[in-house]
């Protein structure tokens, strides 16, 4: 069978079931005797193993397969959650985390098999049997299939095993609510039967007359499509009882035989969020269905091919906001037909309304499509606890990782580029923030430091800061080194405010830690970091305060396609600046401008503003100018202001951001273009690369 | 034309510039655009004439009399953009005047390596032959240069 079409959803699926285990064994960690998080981890273990046997993953579903030896051990109370097992587990974790990373790069899951691992499993498991918990472990696993629906006639019935998922369950067993039957039904066809899907139209139709099919087996689409021998088996909800049916569907031509058992629902157990779950994930993805369906089947069957060796970017989506989407499209449709409706006797009124809607529905549109792209920070998030975790033990320290705004959604591009500054900056934090425990008591601080990582919206940007309440950054130590380095002259280096000292740190290979360790310290750092974040058209700003701790504050654009922007003229040239990085705009006569060490400058309400003269640095031809009075927009660049002197302000507008194309890439100082209501281009200005 | 080695010919859309005939690989060519206005990119080579708007796309122009290092002329009706795309580069040249599409069998090119030290000779990598007239065949990878000493220049 050709898988390849379901490796996405595998991918996709697989990764969501390893998160909620990192997840779900941090928790155990903390509380080695909550059964409920044993449950889940159990039951992300057998999903793992189902799936991956499904695809043909047999390595992966081996060690899910011994891992969950382990958690049924640890299920029947036969061994205990030591940190060592748990230890154990997060490896489980990890090599997990490998296969999943080489089958979304090559396609197949690789050749480790992590043999150490599933020998550390197995010791366990076999410590617990040799006190006789073989048998009650096999006695538990029967009452878990129990749970997941079959019922024991099925088993009976091999071609007819039908495992309902949770949706279907719920169904039944609310039927089952309202006393209502839930039967088994299979039907065997005359091996004469010609047009068998024609004649399986006919039983569906006449099984729906009494009742709801909530399950076949085959599919519905399979039988449609003759794919099925001469039986198919369904599971119908009905008031009727068995003899109705049996009745209705012998009277069709070309029935051979009819079986219909009534099933067995068990009472819904099922905490109701996962219900939630499952249900949502079939909404939206259909294929979702048939990868568990298939799932208890295949297990066996693991010699299925994947040909695919790279998979595509993808971004879930609410249903929700595909039907937004959905609709303002036929809004569009509608307000199409009207303008081609629209002629030359219709007044101006009449056009004015329609081109008004026409906008109206355009930025919705917009905001709806940036909605679909946009993804909760908790995606890169919820990966950082375990990684605390690991550092504070390798570190020997104790560290707790409070996170909050998970929920602060970003741009798919900028949450995929996010990462890496976020673990130099959280590792930063562990390893020279946070002080070794003696030292923190001996301070008068708590044992336990503390890492803050915070996202939320502020205006059009989204801000995320890493907040450690460790030993802050010693300015005296960063100025010993600037010196050292000879970055600055010694005598100079006292003048500098604390912020300039600071953006030292940013600069390429400025390391203060004494001695480097396996985590951070090489100095290559915060220059990465503040360039990854400059890419992404934000800052990065520190505070910081000895003793107490230091902040990182990063602030990153909402989006990075469309933008408010201030249009301006110079020279004969349209600008646009991006809205976000200017703060206001003034007129100034030419005597204002004054010099300083050969920049110019001007006052603004007590502030020395350097000058930047667009024309001049973007080469624009010179015209002649009438006006005495000059405007000058000043924008922030961080915390620090400059001019831009412009000839004329054209207004405001949004823009939507377009690449200059590979051919022109690169250009200092220009951001990119814009194409303008009349068609013309505009170039976007880099605020950041033309401030001084 | 009797004689066509179907299986050694290609295509070449024919230009002008200034009096010479210059011809590219069809394969690499777009569309071929009517003048229309482009913005002024700073800090790029003279010859980079700006962007234009072509149905929502920014595509930089190139303006290949500057870059040929010929005399500058008036834009005329018949001036036209030239929009190529290779190697995931997309940028217009503006030429003349658009003539016809050529077949030019392999034997009809003939390798220039040393008749003239012009700058120009360096974007050429054969001339073909029709009849009497002469085709400049253009080396596009070397027309996208553009970084290295250019930028340097301003």
């Amino acid at each position: 069978m050709d898988m390849s079409q379901y490796l996405e959803i595998f991918i996709d699926e697989t990764k969501e079931h390893l998160q909620s285990l990192n997840q779900s064994l941090l928790e155990l960690e903390q509380n080695p005797d909550d059964t409920s998080v044993l449950n889940e981890i159990f039951r992300v273990a057998h999903t793992l193993k189902g799936m991956s046997g499904t695809m043909g993953f047999t390595k992966m579903a081996k060690l899910t397969h011994d891992m969950e030896n382990v958690l049924q051990a640890l299920r029947n109370n036969q061994i205990k959650a030591t940190s060592k097992l748990v230890d154990l587990l997060f490896k489980c974790l990890d090599a997990l985390e490998n296969y999943t990373d080489n089958i979304v790069n090559t396609g197949n899951e690789g050749s480790n098999e992590y043999n150490d691992i599933i020998k550390e499993l197995n010791d366990i498991v076999q410590t617990k049997s040799s006190d006789g918990g073989q048998q009650k472990s096999s006695l538990s696993g029967k009452k878990v299939s129990d749970l997941d629906g079959t019922s024991k006639e099925e088993n009976q019935h091999p071609t007819a095993a039908i495992k309902l998922n949770q949706y279907e369950l719920n169904v039944a067993a609310k039927a089952r609510e309202m006393n209502m039957n839930v039967f088994k039904i299979t039907v065997v066809l005359n091996k004469g039967c010609v047009l068998k899907s024609a004649r399986a139209f006919i039983i569906f139709q006449t099984l729906e007359r009494h009742g709801e099919i909530i399950r076949s087996e085959p599919k519905v689409e399979d039988i449609e499509d003759e794919k099925f021998d001469f039986e198919f088996t369904v599971v119908c909800v009905t008031k009727e009882n068995e003899e109705v049916f049996i009745k209705d569907i012998n009277g069709i031509a070309e029935v051979d035989e009819v079986i219909v058992v009534p099933i067995d629902i068990p009472e819904l157990k099922t905490s109701t969020v996962q219900n939630d779950d499952n249900y949502e994930r079939e909404n939206v993805q259909t294929g979702g269905e048939e990868v568990h369906v298939q799932e208890e089947k295949s297990e066996s069957n693991t010699s299925s091919q994947v040909h695919k060796t790279k998979t595509g970017k993808t971004v879930r989506v609410d249903i929700d906001r595909l039907d937004v989407l959905m609709n303002l499209v036929s809004e569009l449709i509608i307000i199409k037909t009207r303008l081609a409706g629209l002629s030359g006797s219709d007044n101006a009124q009449t056009y004015n309304e329609t081109i008004e809607y026409l906008d109206r529905i355009t930025t919705s549109l917009n905001d709806a499509v940036m909605k679909v792209r946009m993804v909760p920070v908790e995606m890169v998030f919820n990966r950082f606890p375990r990684m605390i975790r690991d550092i504070a033990r390798e570190l020997g320290k104790e560290i707790q990782l409070n996170m909050s705004g998970v929920e602060t959604e970003l741009d798919r591009t900028v949450i995929d580029e996010i990462g890496d500054p976020l673990i130099h900056l959280l590792r930063n934090s562990a390893d020279h923030g946070i002080e070794p425990k003696e030292k923190r008591l001996a301070m008068g601080k708590p044992a336990v430091g503390h890492i803050n990582l915070r996202a939320y919206q502020d205006g059009d940007n989204v801000v995320i800061e890493v907040e450690d309440d460790g030993q802050g950054i010693d300015v005296e130590k960063v100025k010993k080194k600037v010196v050292e380095k000879g970055l600055v002259k010694k005598e100079i280096v006292n003048t500098l405010s604390q912020k300039d000292i600071i953006d030292f740190l940013f600069k390429p290979s400025f390391s203060t830690s004494d001695n480097i360790t396996n985590i951070s310290g090489r100095g290559v750092g915060l220059d990465v970091v503040k360039t990854k974040i400059e890419q992404l058209g934000g800052v990065v700003e520190v505070e910081t305060e000895a003793g107490k701790g230091s902040k990182f504050i990063i602030r990153l654009p909402l989006t990075l396609a469309i933008i408010q922007a201030l249009l301006v003229m110079v020279g004969n040239e349209k600008y646009a600046i991006p809205l976000s990085s200017t703060k206001e705009i003034i007129k100034v006569t030419p005597e204002q401008i004054k010099t300083v060490q050969k920049q110019e400058v001007i006052l603004l309400r007590n502030m020395v503003v350097p000058i930047v003269r667009l024309d001049k640095i973007l080469e624009v031809p010179p015209v002649e100018r009438k006006k005495k009075d000059m405007t000058v927009v000043i924008v922030k660049k961080g915390e620090k202001l400059s001019g831009f002197l412009v000839d004329s302000l054209i207004g405001q507008q949004e823009i939507v951001i377009k690449s200059l194309g590979k051919l022109l890439s690169n250009i200092k100082g220009i951001a990119g273009a814009t194409i303008l209501g009349d068609g013309n281009v505009a170039l976007i200005l880099d605020v950041n690369l033309l401030a001084v | 034309m009797e004689e066509r080695a179907n299986m050694e010919s290609k295509q070449y859309v024919v230009f002008k510039l200034g009096k010479e005939d210059y011809g590219l690989d069809i394969q690499k060519v777009t569309t071929i655009e009517r003048m229309m206005p482009a913005a002024r990119v700073p800090k790029t080579p003279d010859y980079i004439k700006g962007v234009i708007n072509l149905r929502g796309e920014i595509i930089p122009v190139m303006d290949l009399r500057k870059k040929f290092g010929l005399p500058p002329v008036e834009e005329t009706d018949e001036t036209r953009i030239i929009i190529l795309k290779f190697d995931d580069i997309t940028f217009g040249i503006i030429v003349d005047e658009v003539d016809e599409v050529l077949d030019l069998t392999e034997e009809s090119i003939e390798n220039v390596s040393s008749f003239s030290n012009d700058v120009s000779m360096d974007y050429i990598y054969g001339v073909g032959k029709v009849g009497d007239r002469i085709v400049t065949l253009l080396n596009l990878e070397k027309l996208t240069d553009i970084d290295e000493e250019d930028k340097q220049g301003d």
